[in-house]
């Protein structure tokens, strides 16, 4: 083992029962640098980290051959031989690890300040007080705001992004050496995980940790690493240095994966979204497939499809014996907008900004507490039920999680048709399975495999599934919910173009709803910005991405991670929170009032303070 | 792109998981269905009823004399021929008032949980006030004002019991209606009935089935509590209830007069476990066992 590595894995082969999940893995970690393994799901990079861990004994898999060796002082020891406990000396003191879910990674029942403080007792040998006040400067190390007052805070009280950095502060807690982050900023918005990305940089840098860094995201990759090691189905593709491997990738499968990673500004200059080939490999070979043709299907001269007037939906949080409103979720606070036929209309913000909420009552899913959806000319509230009906067989809608939205206990055949009976469109058993057959073909799979069931099918599959179900009630509008999210980026790249073949083919309109600014900029004829349920920026994706003018939209486009590690370039930083939509009754936010910035480009009215993140947290 | 996702282990897998199932189907089989065979056999078997009392023969061990093969009660009537006349009112109070329950408490749960509301409160509120009540309580009033007998103590066990049925349901129910293939099928316009018809209950099904089993068996015994208090059945028709709290003050010196009733009991509720477990698992496509 070279001196200068600090961890070293040689010929690593983990497996859980019969399968092999991890072969003949080598690769070393530099004392003080970053290497980031990057894969697909299934890739076995979450595996590794937890076999570096040892965890995966706890997972019923086993480490079966390889060797782990982990410089301690002069000697290495082979964490791969260690026994139980000797490797819990080594886990939080040696090498901690932070999880994706900040969610459920903290234990809801005792105090953020008692959970670090139980490690520091437990590790450090630290009295109580002494472990207090080490918490607390720890908290202030992940610049956590009123650090003090947050240790007697239990996690419900927190939110994502501070809960992800306490649990960096928990993994800090015993000064590692070598810090694994398995996709920390997966399950948080992208100002957030821009905050996270550069407390871990900084942290790096003041600590001399070596930080092994999993992830999935490419414009992370490029953001963070030293090094990266590409690994696929088990196995490392390729290892190399961050700016060669963007640059110049050795493999067909790395460039593949590079090549289907949408990239912020990659439209520029162009003002229709436009389809393009895709690579794929064939044979161990890199090949494009697909057309590249610009995408002019958007009907602006007609009659909206669905307008949107003044629509506000608020939510009552009830607390209290008698159950009276406290306070108000204020999801969306007069919202106007229109959805020509054959465009693409995506909805952009960060979670809580009300873009679902949109979406889920245009489809009847919510009802609004005020303002009108219309549709063709024709108000929802003056609809007969039958209208309604109708309504929901013109407007269909595809959900985020393709595992949660097929049910389990359905065929595939079933799930298709079931539009197609709901609505009575086909009359006939025969004429119904022949379609069902002709949408599953049509969406890439075959007609088989509509006798199976869901749990049968990878992610990218079952949201061609889903996408087949849409199509069956032959709809004019689709409103897609963050319904590329769950995806890998090769799978994502395909759906992509599928939405937007199936869009040339029979002029349907998307409404779009994401947090991924590079995919939007890819699909989208116009944008709408979302904050705390307003829109503060319409226009043509062109001039929102080109010219963005609103200062939110600039920070959200600044934050957005990207491939491209010659491109590294300092933000603008958010210091708190994303505020809450959150208020107390009566405390009614103020309306925004959009000015036409340029023809066609709508830019809210900013005063000095309005859309400043705030720093408070609610609880 | 049109690729199996199943990965190549899984067939190995799958057929070791599918011969326990036939295993555990076949045993589940033999056992319920030979006892509810013999015991719907049992006019032509014992066509006495269990009834001709030998005083000569009193208390014969079991396995001592080939006409009494499981021995006999204080009494001298034949063990073996009493169990199996014995269940025909265990099987019939078991079985029909657990299906009673399941039925009433499945539908109420699902019209509490899909609807929220006034009618959750409504039925939810009920159901809490009923688990506050005794169940002996329960059974005193209620049998005071509507009489024993077969057909009223089995009305009374589906009055006690189908609150459970309701409680479980509402709460798979209030977790599934959240679930987006149930938000995507109201997204489409589906009818509630068929929502819940074809989404909801085949869904939250495996814990019903699973309580249903278990509560076969603690039907049978609240059967021989009632009779044993006088608030059952007729007394003098043997139940497996009732031969178990007769044999109570002969454990010592014959065991056998309440052990066979009770291993009559055990078989069943094995058996009915074993095939609602088979139930369950080829009812769920995924394979897995989720409860």
């Amino acid at each position: 083992m070279n001196p200068s590595e600090l961890l070293s894995v040689q010929s690593l082969n983990v497996s859980f029962g019969a399968s092999t999940v991890v072969e003949e893995l080598c690769f070393s970690v530099e004392q003080g640098k970053t290497l980031a393994i990057v894969g697909e799901s299934g890739s076995g990079k979450s595996v590794t980290s937890l076999a570096i861990m040892r965890l995966v004994e706890h997972m019923n898999g086993s480490i079966n051959s390889g060797k782990i060796l982990y410089r301690h002082g002069e000697k290495e020891i082979d964490l791969a031989a260690l026994d139980d406990k000797a490797m819990r000396k080594v886990r939080g003191k040696e090498i901690a690890m932070i999880f994706q879910e900040p969610m459920t990674s903290l234990n809801p029942v005792f105090a953020i300040g008692d959970q670090i403080v139980e490690i520091l007792t437990l590790h450090e040998g630290l009295s109580r007080s002494a472990a207090r006040k080490e918490a607390q400067r720890l908290l202030d190390l992940v610049r956590l705001p009123d650090a003090k007052e947050l240790l007697d805070r239990y996690p419900h009280q927190l939110s994502g992004g501070m809960r992800q950095r306490v649990m960096i502060a928990m993994a800090l807690a015993c000064r590692p050496k070598l810090l694994i982050a398995d996709e920390p900023t997966t399950a948080l918005d992208v100002t957030i995980q821009a905050q996270i990305l550069s407390i871990i940089a900084d942290l790096q840098r003041e600590l001399g940790m070596a930080v092994v860094f999993i992830t999935h995201d490419m414009g992370v990759v490029a953001e963070v690493a030293d090094d990266v090691v590409v690994m696929n189905k088990g196995k490392k593709v390729e290892q190399a240095p961050v700016a060669d491997l963007f640059a110049n990738p050795q493999k067909a499968y790395t460039r593949a994966l590079l090549s289907a990673v949408p990239k912020l500004g990659s439209m520029a200059g162009q003002d229709l979204p436009r389809r393009e080939p895709l690579t794929v490999i064939k044979d161990n070979q890199p090949q494009e497939v697909g057309v590249s043709r610009a995408l002019d299907t958007a009907r602006y001269e007609e009659a909206p499809l669905i307008s949107i007037r003044n629509l506000v939906t608020r939510f009552d949080i009830r607390k209290g014996l008698f159950g009276g409103v406290t306070h108000r979720v204020h999801a969306v606070e007069q919202v106007t907008l229109d959805i020509f036929p054959g465009e693409t209309l995506a909805l952009v913000g960060e979670s809580g900004s009300g873009k679902s909420t949109i979406g889920r009552t245009i489809q009847q899913l919510q009802d609004p507490t005020s303002g009108e959806v219309i549709f063709k000319g024709k108000p929802l509230a003056a609809m007969s039920k039958a209208e309604k009906m109708q309504l929901r067989q013109k407007v269909q809608y595809i959900f985020q999680d393709p595992f949660a939205s097929l049910d389990p206990r359905k065929t595939v055949g079933f799930s298709v048709a079931e539009p197609i009976t709901t609505h009575g469109l086909l009359d006939n058993r025969a004429a119904i399975d022949r379609r069902v057959a002709e949408l599953l073909e049509r969406v890439g799979l075959s007609s088989e495999h509509a006798e199976r069931y869901p749990h049968e099918f990878s992610g990218g599959q079952r949201q061609r599934i889903c996408i087949a179900r849409a199509l069956a009630s032959n709809p004019e509008l689709i409103i897609a919910d963050e319904a590329l999210s769950a995806l890998d980026v090769s799978i994502q790249a395909q759906i992509i173009d599928l939405f937007m073949e199936l869009q040339e083919e029979r002029n349907l309109a998307y409404l779009f709803i994401s947090h991924d600014m590079a995919v939007v900029e890819r699909m989208s004829h116009r944008v709408a910005v979302l904050y705390l349920g307003q829109i503060v920026e319409k226009g043509s994706r062109r001039a929102v991405f080109e010219t963005p003018t609103h200062s939110y939209t600039k920070r959200l486009l600044s934050a957005v991670p990207v491939a491209d590690p010659g491109a590294r370039r300092k933000r603008i930083l958010l210091t708190g929170d994303i505020a809450s939509p959150v208020r107390a009754v009566g405390n009614e936010p103020a309306i925004v009032s959009l000015n036409e910035h340029a023809p066609g480009h709508f830019v809210a009215e900013e005063a000095a303070k309005s859309i400043n993140h705030q720093g408070e947290h609610h609880a | 792109m049109a690729n199996s996702s199943a990965s190549s282990n899984a067939p190995a897998k799958k057929l070791n998981l599918s011969r326990f199932k036939n295993l555990e189907f076949v045993l589940g089989i033999l056992l319920a269905g030979g006892i509810g065979l013999a015991v719907a056999l049992s006019w032509l078997l014992f066509p006495d009823g269990g009834r001709a009392v030998n005083l000569m023969a009193r208390l014969t061990p079991p396995f001592a004399d080939p006409a009494h093969l499981l021995g006999t009660d204080p009494l001298g009537r034949d063990i073996l021929a009493r169990v199996i006349i014995g269940g025909r009112i265990s099987l019939t109070v078991g079985i029909v008032s657990t299906a009673g329950a399941v039925i009433i408490g499945v539908i109420m749960g699902l019209i509490a949980g899909y609807y929220r509301g006034i009618w959750d409160m409504v039925v939810m509120r009920f159901a809490d006030i009923q688990l506050a009540l005794p169940f002996i309580l329960l059974a005193i009033t209620f049998i005071a004002i509507i009489g024993g007998g077969l057909v009223n103590t089995i009305i009374l066990l589906i009055v006690s019991q189908w609150v459970q049925y309701a409680r479980l349901v509402r709460g798979s129910v209030l977790a599934l209606r959240e679930r987006e293939f149930v938000q995507s099928a109201r997204a489409i316009g589906v009818k509630d009935i068929n929502i819940i018809l074809r989404h909801l209950l085949p869904n939250l099904l495996g814990p019903v089935i699973v309580l249903m089993t278990i509560n076969v068996a603690n039907n049978i015994l609240l059967e021989s509590s009632l009779t044993f208090l006088g608030l059952g059945v007729d007394p003098t028709i043997p139940s497996w209830g009732g031969m178990l709290a007769e044999g109570r003050t002969y454990l010592q010196t014959a065991w056998w007069i309440s052990v066979f009733p009770g291993v009559a009991i055990l078989l069943t509720v094995l058996g009915l476990n074993l095939l609602g477990d088979w139930l369950r698992d080829t009812l769920d496509p995924t394979g897995r066992t989720r409860i």
